[in-house]
């Protein structure tokens, strides 16, 4: 860490806004549990649980400051899980 | 980052930090695809059998969910302050952060076996007469309340193991402030483990 004590304050505060910011979202998500949504309350959920998991990959993951590569290979690796899940989900739906 | 200036700086032996990063990365994408496919069984069946899904979910204890949750997320905030002290050789900062890490982890475990616990006391854990007399819904939810967060719970044992010999190792300076891979790649798989009980938690204790 040549960059000195300055940047590692700066590092170490990022990591607790990011730990606050899913704190935040971890409240919010039984909030919205909470308000009986009926069929949007699984989309609603799954949107939050994105938001966390992209702040946890992004920051924590270090994706964000990683070489652009390992970003690609992670779209792609979900690229192709959601075309699994949402290729079943047709044969489901319209079975 | 600092790793690549460091791998140029150090002795003749050939370090590369970015490709062991990839490996790990690689081995991340198949335990993504492990739990993914037990998350498509999931959504399937929730989708043939709402109703059944919806009670069932009631059942579960929101508040010991919630304090996992809490107990994983900052297990996670500590594992990167580990990388980040270790990073500045920071050694005994980094070591209490990543001991933090593997005790919050144990008390994942604790709380998941009291939760587990209560749950075959009333008589729901996989093939009990109870369930048997239920719906084949219910079935289902519990087979992947118990697959699910079973494979994830296995996961942070695993989790504990392989903290724990990486604390050896920052002790014994194998780890120190020249290479810190082992330490930047276990907690790679650490947040992992946070990720998948990050969507776990809401599909499983909230969505009711």
């Amino acid at each position: 860490m040549q960059q000195g004590e300055e940047h590692t304050l700066v590092k170490a505060r990022t990591y607790a806004a990011v730990y606050a910011a899913l704190l935040v979202l971890t409240a919010v998500t039984i909030a919205v549990a909470r308000m009986h949504l009926g069929q949007f309350s699984v989309l609603g959920a799954l949107v939050i649980a994105s938001i966390k998991a992209s702040l946890v990959l992004l920051w924590f993951m270090h994706l964000k400051y990683e070489n652009k590569l390992f970003m690609i290979m992670f779209v792609v690796a979900v690229a192709f899980l959601t075309i699994a899940i949402g290729v079943t989900f047709l044969d489901i739906a319209y079975r | 980052m600092d790793q690549t200036h460091t791998a140029s700086e150090s002795s003749a032996v050939h370090r590369d930090d970015v490709g062991a990063r990839i490996g790990m990365w690689l081995f991340l994408f198949t335990e993504l695809i492990l739990f993914g496919g037990l998350f498509l069984l999931y959504a399937v069946y929730r989708y043939l059998h709402p109703q059944e899904f919806h009670e069932a979910a009631k059942e579960l204890n929101v508040v010991l969910g919630a304090a996992n949750t809490l107990i994983l997320l900052t297990s996670s905030f500590t594992m990167v302050m580990s990388i980040s002290y270790i990073g500045e050789g920071e050694k005994k900062k980094s070591i209490a952060a990543l001991g933090l890490t593997i005790a919050l982890a144990l008390a994942f475990l604790v709380n998941k076996y009291f939760e587990w616990t209560a749950k075959f006391h009333h008589g729901l854990y996989p093939n009990s007469p109870e369930l048997a007399a239920r719906s084949h819904g219910d079935n289902l939810f519990y087979g992947l309340y118990y697959s699910m967060t079973g494979l994830h719970g296995l996961h942070v044992l695993v989790g504990v193991v392989l903290l724990s010999v990486v604390l050896v190792y920052i002790v014994k300076d194998k780890v120190n402030p020249d290479n810190f891979i082992v330490l930047d790649n276990s907690g790679l798989y650490w947040h992992l483990v946070d990720i998948i009980w990050i969507y776990l938690f809401p599909l499983f204790y909230l969505i009711t």
